[in-house]
């Protein structure tokens, strides 16, 4: 049963493509699925070196708190327990993933020092002769909390008699001085007033667990010369190499990530929260030592997709067409940074959708609270936006009594159109898409709507298709 | 505590080995004798990737003692491609299918779809979507892996196929 694929449909924009596509509706077999089906591909687990430790962490059981006492020796008494590591073993411990572009503060530490900021948090790193014996001793360290006020809310979380959970004082991320990601296009304001209609809802996702079948995990081989060989199934195998060497405080080339076999990522292994700790017990040890999330971990700890709350406000006219659109977007970071500052820029990116609306103010935060950090999956700042709006178009379109599909096709973007972040709309071809799908679902549109098209005679959004301009 | 002998059939080889008490089939052939091919996804038998085929039956290799599964003929999917490294009729449709992506659930979906295969040649769609059941996939949706899997039934009976787990070998 050879795969076919499906035919291109030529008949689109046939004047401004070369059609020379030699990839493109063929089929390629993936270079490592013969690897697959005789189960000879190597994951990171799959390598077992002679007398390998295995590491766990005792994590904390409160949301927020300080650490009063922690007692590893319990610990440290369990048979084939022959180590535990601290923040004070850690060499740099506060960093943030996203650092290596820039962003800033470093405000998450590998193993905390004082306090906890969420359930789940690594304190003790327990490494053994077995795994048994490391989850032993794991669950042997003895911590001693004081509680502290809990933040679980992102709008209580923003509040201004809110607990401040984060040490640079504010519960939210700061961009360029700012408190949040902005938009300002327009004048919303006066558009609402002139707008026949005005709509309003809320939107609210949860996390959301990317369930790898492999759980995220590395195994730590110190090599004769010194230097430091990861196996790792990281999906960043240089956010991994850098942030660990800054953690470690040696040179980049002391470090060797072997990466690239992923059982499954979505964007759940982009976090650096393994290798450094399994690296410093590797050099304290001088053995080789495996660090891997079991099943409950990797749906506990390790970072989902940010829970997301939108509103969205919409100015309408009768005819449908949107005048003004407010939103208000807060992302649940969690207790940490992580990949969170940048989605959340992602999220003010992505208003108002993808539609010509002259009138746009946005305000997009990314929020800490006493949850699990969240960081990246899959079009992570897009995704729940995109619910969230398409929900609130198919709403209009109801409240109007109108076809969703019109609602949007006169709403849509075209070549040509100024976009809210002051881009020009290019290669936009959400109406051709449209119709194309009401042609395939049998979903009938009246002809003005079946002849529209994204292209505009007076705009020169086209410039960059046409051959030979 | 005393390690515990251990006698079996693995892919047509007789194996013996010493393990801890309470080590697991899927520890077993990981460990002790470097089949890496079954993967533990969640050591719970919850995702079906350390699926193994034991004495005709698919099982969740996670979940068993090896102690009691004494004698025993185990296969795994490095012992389906016969010999000379040909591949059988479900692991060429599943390459020829895309019917992986990651790869880490293709080892207990194939081996899931062997002992369907051997009980039943000629599945339904229902019965292989029933077979795989136990199997997480959480990157193709599935409908490739089904797909593959009747076009294995396929391939098999067309050319009279080798049956590799009926009634042991």
């Amino acid at each position: 049963m050879a795969i076919q694929s499906e035919q291109i449909d030529r008949s689109y924009f046939a004047e401004g493509r070369d059609d020379d596509f030699d990839v493109i509706g063929t089929p390629v077999q993936r270079s490592d699925a013969l690897g697959h089906v005789t189960g000879r591909t190597e994951f990171f687990e799959d390598r077992n070196p002679p007398g390998l430790l295995h590491l766990k962490m005792a994590r904390s059981e409160r949301h927020h708190a300080l650490l009063k006492a922690v007692d590893v020796a319990p610990a440290l008494a369990v048979p084939g327990v022959v180590k535990v590591l601290t923040h004070a073993d850690v060499p740099a411990n506060w960093y943030t993933i996203l650092r290596l572009i820039g962003v800033e503060p470093n405000d998450e530490p590998v193993l905390p020092e004082d306090r906890v900021l969420y359930k789940g948090e690594p304190i003790v790193a327990v490494i053994a002769t077995s795994e048994q014996a490391a989850l032993q001793g794991a669950r042997a360290v003895e911590v001693t909390y004081e509680d502290l006020p809990v933040v679980l809310d992102v709008e209580e979380a923003l509040a201004d008699d809110a607990t401040a959970i984060k040490p640079h004082g504010t519960n939210y991320f700061v961009y360029e001085g700012h408190h949040c990601r902005r938009i300002r296009f327009g004048d919303v304001d006066a558009a609402f007033a002139e707008a026949d209609h005005v709509f309003e809802w809320r939107y609210q996702s949860s996390p959301i667990e990317h369930a790898p079948t492999e759980t995220t995990g590395c195994i730590v081989i110190p090599q004769a010369d010194g230097r430091l060989l990861i196996h790792s199934d990281t999906q960043a195998c240089f956010f991994t190499l850098d942030n660990t060497a800054l953690i470690l405080e040696v040179p980049f080339g002391k470090l060797r990530v072997m990466g690239g076999t992923v059982g499954g990522g979505f964007g759940g292994k982009v976090d650096v929260t393994l290798e450094p700790i399994a690296c410093i017990a590797a050099m304290a040890t001088n053995k080789p030592v495996k660090y891997v999330y079991g099943r409950e971990e990797e749906m506990q700890i390790s970072s989902p997709r940010a829970a997301e709350r939108i509103y969205v406000k919409d100015g309408v006219m009768d005819d449908g067409t949107i005048v003004a659109r407010k939103v208000t977007l807060y992302v649940d970071a969690g207790a940490y940074s992580r990949h969170s500052p940048y989605g959340t820029t992602k999220a003010a990116a992505h208003m108002p959708g993808p539609y010509n609306i002259p009138n746009v103010w946005v305000d997009a935060h990314c929020v800490y609270t006493n949850r699990t950090p969240s960081s990246a999956m899959r079009g992570f700042g897009v995704t729940i936006g995109d619910f969230a709006l398409e929900s609130q178009m198919d709403r209009i379109a109801r409240a109007l009594d109108m076809d969703p599909l019109h609602l949007r096709l006169i709403n849509a973007y075209r070549d040509g159109d100024m976009k809210a972040h002051r881009k020009v709309a290019e290669g936009t071809a959400l109406i051709e898409v449209i119709q194309q799908a009401a042609q395939l679902v049998g979903h009938e549109l009246p002809a003005e709507l079946r002849t529209m098209t994204v292209y505009s005679p007076a705009s020169d959004g086209w410039t960059f298709l046409i051959k030979n301009p | 505590m005393p390690k515990s002998y251990i006698e079996v059939l693995v892919n047509d080889e007789p194996r013996e080995f010493l393990v801890q008490p309470g080590t697991t089939l899927l520890g077993a052939l990981r460990e002790e004798l470097g089949l890496t091919a079954a993967k533990r996804g969640c050591g719970q038998g919850t995702c079906g990737t350390c699926t193994c085929i034991v004495d005709g039956e698919a099982v969740m290799s996670c979940l068993v003692p090896v102690e009691t599964i004494q004698g025993a003929d185990v296969r795994t999917l490095e012992g389906v491609a016969r010999d000379g490294g040909e591949l059988d009729e479900v692991q060429a449709a599943f390459l020829e299918g895309f019917a992986t992506q990651c790869g880490f659930c293709t080892s207990g979906m194939i081996m899931a779809a062997q002992a369907l295969l051997a009980e039943n040649p000629d599945p339904s769609r229902e019965d292989v979507v029933r077979a795989i059941s136990g199997n997480v996939c959480r990157c193709t949706g599935y409908e490739s892996i089904i797909n593959a899997i009747l076009d294995a039934a396929q391939r098999r009976r067309a050319t009279g196929g080798v049956q590799y787990v009926e009634g042991g070998v």
